[in-house]
């Protein structure tokens, strides 16, 4: 399988499944070319709206269908999602709407168009919230089951996608669920829980610390929130060393979410890698490279934090 | 509706009145004006306009109602409890621990609400949406929705305004949605005309495509005529301008933004209870008289 972003996968999936299923909406607040719903829209005019640049808006509305029996896909790039905080908060969340919020463009592979268009700080605001799950699949096989998955789940959902294309971690067979980490790489020696575009990464650093006699394990955490805590729990206990790696923000993230549980239940050193402060300008490689989530960074970062 | 019972519909809203400053003084806190204001027109709703069921809140065909001033919500607890959504009795837990009848709407608490609001200015997009997903389905049911002129404020009203009446062309136009402005004048930190002026709100909102109906909020039968007008316009969604008086009833919070958030006392819930009922207390009022002078006495 080729690589492909998690967008375009979740603009097919949908397509696909807007055919046998008519409850599916979806609705944009202008940018339906990024967020890949255009070939949904083509094939049913009469089930995608395009709002205008008005989220807030789009968002009621979301609800207001989810509430009146429709499966409403509300997309945007994370950042303008999360921007409406306070819609979700009471419309989606308190209201408990059927509404995936889909925030594509996320973390600072988005490159060029710089911080203002990052969505960074989108999983740290979302697990604030009760009652909205957040998944961020890593490939394109995880998202199209995700998006299947989403057409089910009968309660607020935040999925989470990137403009880049995501090399494949998965084989073919690969079953995706709800609320489960999956082991890609077993070891023993540190754990590396990653979520979407940094997992691939995390499984190319994991082959080069194999070279310095490290054997990490590499977990895809694709259901950031509710945590699998029994994976987490099985792995850092293992290993006793636990880094995440993310495109978000350090804080309240993937690492966040680790650290928080774990510092409750088995006190085990964390180190978070992810974004500290702003996103900039750039060709996604270098800003990789600069924030150390590419595989020569966080293999770095893993043989620091391991004191070798 | 043709020949409405406006005597009836006088009697319930004259209670709804008394219901409301009972549960408000009962409660300690909560927004006497605005559900004093939005009475009479939840009152024609409830009473002579919307299809529901109270047995069955869920009812696929009911008409919806949202109302986005949520903070008003006594008087849609008021009416809900009065159509047999859930027993009076309940109406004095308002804002207490424990209670469904939660300070401002919580949907997922109380069957017969249909979404949360109290966050200002979120209302009217989920009703847009709620119309349109009706349309959809080839429902005939309607979405009414109930805005505060303060709330009218918030930059979101003015995304769904913008979209109300192109939204769902051409063929799931929400001519099925009839938004009513509370026109109140007030908000809490003043009279709206200082704080951040709506006018010329029949203006704009034409402007913007909305067909607009300008009544006065407290006349039942205009109320009811409106309602009419609005189910047979065809194609575009209706806006009614409701003017109305904050406090409406009680002297000494008419038009008086103190007691836009300030719950009555019981000795202040007595008398305003009394002018609400022009002197003369009927049977039913009598025990929530006594109540609440008993409140006051402890």
């Amino acid at each position: 399988m080729p690589a492909k972003a998690s967008r375009a996968a979740f603009g097919e999936a949908l397509l696909e499944l807007g055919a046998r299923n008519d409850r599916i909406v979806t609705l944009d607040a202008d940018l339906s070319k990024s967020t890949m719903t255009g070939a949904f829209a083509k094939a049913y005019p009469g089930r995608a709206f395009d709002v205008g640049i008005a989220e807030s808006g789009m968002i009621g509305l979301a609800a207001g269908l989810a509430l009146t029996g429709h499966i409403p896909f509300a997309c945007s790039f994370a950042c303008f999602i999360v921007g409406r905080f306070e819609t979700i908060r009471v419309s989606i969340a308190y209201s408990n709407a059927p509404v995936t919020l889909v925030g594509t463009h996320v973390g600072v592979a988005i490159g060029e168009d710089g911080y203002s268009q990052m969505g960074l700080e989108d999983i740290a605001c979302l697990r604030s919230l009760p009652n909205i799950p957040i998944i961020q699949p890593a490939d394109e096989i995880e998202t199209k089951q995700a998006v299947a998955y989403a057409v089910e789940h009968r309660s607020p959902l935040y999925l989470r996608l990137t403009r880049q294309n995501l090399e494949p971690v998965h084989e073919p067979t690969y079953h995706f669920q709800f609320g489960k980490a999956d082991v890609l790489r077993a070891g023993s020696d540190v754990s590396l829980l990653a979520t979407g575009g940094t997992v691939w990464n995390s499984l190319e650093a994991a082959t080069k610390l194999a070279a310095d006699g490290i054997n990490a394990e590499v977990i895809n955490v694709s259901t950031i929130k509710p945590l699998d805590e029994e994976t987490l729990l099985l792995s850092a206990g293992k290993t006793g060393r636990v880094v995440t790696v993310e495109d978000h923000s350090i804080h309240g993230g993937l690492g966040g979410a680790v650290a928080e549980f774990l510092g409750e239940v088995m006190p085990t050193p964390v180190k978070r890698l992810g974004v500290n402060g702003f996103g900039e300008s750039g060709d996604a490689k270098g800003l990789y490279a600069k924030h150390g989530l590419d595989p020569d960074g966080i293999a770095r970062s893993v043989l620091k934090f391991l004191n070798r | 509706m043709a020949n409405p019972d406006l005597a009836k519909l006088e009697a319930i809203a004259r209670e709804g009145r008394v219901q409301i400053l009972r549960m408000l003084a009962h409660a300690g806190s909560g927004h006497p004006g605005g559900s004093l204001s939005v009475i009479d027109i939840l009152t024609v709703l409830y009473f002579n306009r919307m299809k529901y069921d109270p047995k069955q809140p869920t009812w696929e065909d009911r008409d919806r109602f949202v109302l986005s001033k949520g903070h008003c919500v006594p008087a849609q607890y008021y009416c809900m409890a009065k159509a047999g959504f859930f027993p009076e009795s309940l109406l004095l837990t308002l804002r207490k621990l424990g209670s469904p009848l939660q300070g401002h709407p919580d949907r997922t608490a109380l069957p017969g609400i249909e979404a949360a609001t109290g966050s200002l200015g979120q209302g009217l997009s989920v009703a847009v949406g709620m119309a349109l997903g009706l349309k959809m389905d080839g429902k005939s049911a309607r979405v009414y929705c109930v805005l505060g002129d303060g709330e009218t404020q918030e930059g979101q009203i003015w995304e769904s305004l913008m979209s109300g009446p192109k939204l769902g062309a051409p063929d799931h136009h929400v001519d099925n949605l009839c938004v009513i402005l509370d026109y109140n004048g007030i908000q809490l930190d003043g009279f709206v005309k200082k704080i951040l002026d709506l006018e010329p709100i029949v203006d704009k909102l034409k402007s913007f495509g909305w067909p607009v109906l300008d009544i006065d909020g407290h006349d039942l039968a205009q109320i009811d005529k409106a309602l009419d007008q609005a189910e047979a316009t065809k194609g575009r969604p209706t806006f009614i301008v409701a003017h109305t008086i904050k406090g409406k009833g009680v002297s000494f919070m008419a038009n008086d933004p103190e007691w836009h958030g300030k719950a009555p006392k019981p000795a202040e819930a007595v008398a305003a209870i009394r002018e609400v009922l022009d002197g003369t207390v009927p049977a039913w009022a009598q025990p929530i008289i006594a109540e609440l002078e008993a409140m006051e006495k402890k």
